[in-house]
């Protein structure tokens, strides 16, 4: 079964790890700026939201290019770039709703998120578990619970974080 | 490279920028930011130079781990002879500005001299160059940060910038960065204000490489997982911020309140961690909104709050009504316990003011708490401050008395000349709570022995950060002492200072050090440089670079007698708590202190310590 990225910008701190573990992966060094993932921060709410691709099935960039740079990795479902094939065209960056292919001066070639290959190093250096990496198929499944917990009573439930062990413990309980 | 291997040089008055390779001699001697910019700058400035004058220079600096995937990787630091001091300064920040400034390519920037004309910097990776601030000049931190991102046309820029108390030169103005990061205090920003020069505006992208990587995610890996696995940085400061101590220093007995009169406030529980996240009575919200985090840091100590709009502070100023940088522990106990200040939104609106028109909330509180002493023996009357009735509690005196501060009108001018000379001025040297000029912060030496050797002996003056003794005395780390014993805290504050010396030159954070140890922190740092370092190179570093600070200030005309504490906690014994009867007993450490460090009777490094730390 196929994962999927999954952003809780309620614990996120707006510490830039998941920058700097996504820029080492791709680039080699440690560069906020040449992040896939990057955390945005709302400075007048107190809030920090990281956002990067969501991986779409028909995927706008994909079916945009039109050198067939972009492909779907049959193993992560992830949208890959093929550095060969890109010409720079920015098609894609325009095609995109997200915003979440960019085009990188250095290399004459877009970038966009890859989910590293299936294990994704963002979600390893999140301190906080505000990225998680889980079945695409349950991924609203921790809410449904929470939501399913609460409504009975009539009241608003929490918008509380949800840790890796909340998670992993509900897979369990799934499986 | 870990290193970027080159310096930025900055002269204001010719308005010129030229990039200067590093000396790597220096560099494997003092490893970066705190230690090797003091090294720059007691090797290019006279140590008797006036330090609101062209002749100063203002050192930004990063260090060899800002930048990198090493928790707490966001630290830089200013360093300068302070304006509030006379003493060598360095200020810490966190924040995002230091890694901006890393990923441009630049270990430092060095500005000297004086610009005609108010200007700031605006660093794209390797272009630098001088711009006019005409337009900025006069406007807030805040301001300044929108208005860059609007003229450079690049949202993701970062900036370190004076408010409008570092342009009036306020002698403890800050320079504050990210609009709630501030490299706080000994008056940094009054020396940046003097040399006209605004902010730096900065943007890098052009990455930070570290020597072995394989190596180094390791060593990082660990350290991430003993910060996450720590009572004090896994838990406690995540979830309370530093403003956790509030209950537990006022329980102790060491709480100095008053100007220092009392170590109990009994507004304490007001003002602490459990009321900022307690919903107000007022409007059923909370003060505190989220934790925020800098740079790399995984701890995330960082408060964000959001005042009632209704509070009388802020009520139809919309400007505070969205969420900013909320109260640390030592802001909320200077702004608070040191003028009796109990409510919680004022001291919030306060902070945001400080970060806002850049002052360092410790001194500026502090002043203020002399002021409202000297206010209540008549020694200042409302002739003096244009009808402000400055007496202790005054919620509202403190309010207009901290924007006067931050703008640099009314009796707030005399505010901003800090508490040593605002109470010599008005008759009552006494009264100042301060060593070296420096008002000391949210520890009393009398129910904290440690603490009153630390304050003695730091080379920025009278602050917590330079030896948190605290640590030990309170929160068991890295083993318990007793605080109200002398015994023993000479040794425990050369070890901490050394420590700290080290660290602050690393590029990560003195937090970090609740749940690392040297042993920890020595091989992210062997895997970042070239060179073998291990946790007695990291200690030896930091008892080169205390003895070089001590040395310039014994150059700059600091004796063993400015060693010292005021009065007040030497002579009158605290009166409620566990450490009523005590007095910080100073001269029962100092000269042991002096012994273990190698330094003469009357404080001055011998020859053999200076030559056995190759100074």
């Amino acid at each position: 079964m196929q994962r999927a990225l999954l952003i809780d910008p309620n614990t996120c701190t707006g510490c830039q790890q998941c920058e700097m573990a996504c820029s080492y992966h791709h680039e080699g060094n440690f560069n906020p700026s040449k992040s896939r993932i990057r955390v945005f921060k709302f400075e007048l709410e107190g809030r920090f939201v990281p956002y990067t691709c969501t991986q779409c099935d028909e995927a706008w960039c994909m079916h945009a290019c039109p050198v067939d740079a972009i492909s779907i990795n049959p193993k992560t479902g992830a949208k890959e770039v093929s550095a060969e094939a890109c010409v720079g065209c920015k098609v894609c960056t325009i095609a995109c709703p997200f915003g979440t292919v960019n085009y990188n001066s250095e290399t004459g070639k877009v970038d966009k998120c890859d989910l590293c290959g299936g294990d994704p190093d963002c979600v390893k250096a999140c301190p906080t578990s505000a990225l998680s990496f889980t079945y695409a198929e349950e991924a609203g499944m921790k809410k449904m619970r929470l939501w399913a917990k609460e409504t009975d009573k009539g009241g608003q439930v929490e918008n509380k974080a949800y840790t890796e062990e909340d998670i992993a413990g509900y897979l369990d309980q799934l499986s | 490279m870990p290193w970027t291997k080159k310096l930025l040089r900055v002269d204001l008055t010719n308005g010129t920028c030229e990039s200067e390779p590093l000396n790597m001699d220096w560099a494997k001697m003092y490893l970066g930011q705190r230690g090797l910019a003091t090294k720059y700058f007691v090797e290019e400035c006279d140590p008797k130079v006036d330090p609101l004058s062209p002749e100063n220079k203002l050192i930004f600096a990063t260090g060899p781990l800002t930048g990198t995937a090493a928790p707490t990787s966001g630290r830089w630091s200013v360093i300068t002879k302070g304006a509030l001091t006379g003493a060598i300064a360095c200020s810490n920040s966190g924040g995002f500005f230091g890694a901006e400034l890393k990923n441009a390519g630049w270990d430092m920037v060095i500005f000297e001299g004086k610009s005609p004309n108010p200007v700031y910097l605006n660093i794209n990776n390797e272009e630098a160059e001088l711009k006019d601030a005409s337009a900025l000049w006069g406007r807030s931190v805040w301001d300044t940060e929108d208005m860059l991102r609007e003229i450079c046309g690049d949202d993701n820029i970062r900036c370190a910038s004076i408010g409008q108390a570092g342009e009036a030169q306020a002698l403890f103005a800050a320079v504050v960065n990210d609009k709630d990061r501030a490299a706080g205090r000994s008056g940094v920003g009054a020396v940046m204000g003097s040399k006209n020069l605004k902010s730096i505006a900065c943007r890098g992208t052009v990455g930070v490489q570290v020597g072995d990587p394989m190596k180094f995610l390791q060593a990082s890996g660990a350290c991430v997982k003993i910060l996450k696995e720590n009572a004090v940085t896994g838990e406690g400061l995540p979830t309370y911020g530093t403003q956790v101590l509030m209950n537990v220093i006022n329980e102790a007995g060491a709480l100095p309140t008053h100007n220092g009169s009392d170590v109990q406030f009994d507004g304490a529980s007001k003002i602490g961690a459990e009321a900022m996240a307690e919903p107000r009575e007022t409007d059923g919200k909370p003060n505190l909104v989220s934790t925020g985090a800098c740079f790399g840091c995984p701890i995330s100590c960082q408060r964000v709050s959001q005042m009632d709009p209704n509070h009388f502070a802020v009520k139809g100023k919309p400007k505070y009504h969205g969420t900013s940088g909320g109260l640390e522990y030592e802001a909320a106990w200077a702004l608070g316990c040191a003028t009796g200040v109990s409510d919680l939104e004022a001291l919030t609106y306060c902070n945001f003011i400080c970060n806002e028109y850049g002052m360092d909330p410790i001194s500026l509180g502090s002043t203020v708490g002399a002021a409202m002493e000297l206010y209540k023996i008549g020694a200042i009357t409302d002739n003096d401050t244009g009808g402000i009735a400055l007496e202790f509690g005054s919620a509202e005196a403190l309010c207009k008395i901290c924007d006067q501060t931050g703008l640099g009108e009314g009796f707030g001018r005399e505010i901003g000349l800090g508490s040593r000379r605002l109470c010599e001025k008005y008759g009552h040297p006494e009264l100042s709570m301060t060593v070296k000029s420096q008002e000391f912060p949210a520890y009393d030496p009398r129910g904290i022995q440690g603490m009153g050797l630390t304050y003695a002996t730091s080379n920025r003056g009278a602050c917590h950060l330079r030896s948190y003794t605290v640590a030990s005395e309170m929160l068991g780390i890295p083993e318990k002492t007793d605080p109200l014993t002398s015994d023993g805290k000479a040794g425990l504050v050369k070890i901490f200072q050394d420590l700290t010396a080290a660290v602050d030159s690393s590029g990560t954070c003195i937090f970090t050090t609740f749940a690392l140890s040297a042993d920890d922190i020595a091989p992210m740092v062997d895997a970042d440089l070239e060179g073998e370092w291990t946790s007695d190179t990291l200690m030896e570093i930091g008892e080169r670079i205390w003895n070089l600070e001590r040395k310039f200030n014994c150059a700059a005309g600091f004796t063993g007698a400015d060693d010292t504490l005021p009065q007040r906690l030497l002579k009158d014994a605290a009166k409620t708590g566990p450490a009523e009867g005590k007095v910080a007993e100073l001269d029962k450490m100092l000269p042991e202190y002096y012994e273990l460090r190698g330094w003469t009777s009357d404080g001055v490094p011998s020859n053999e310590t200076i030559s056995r730390l190759n100074l």
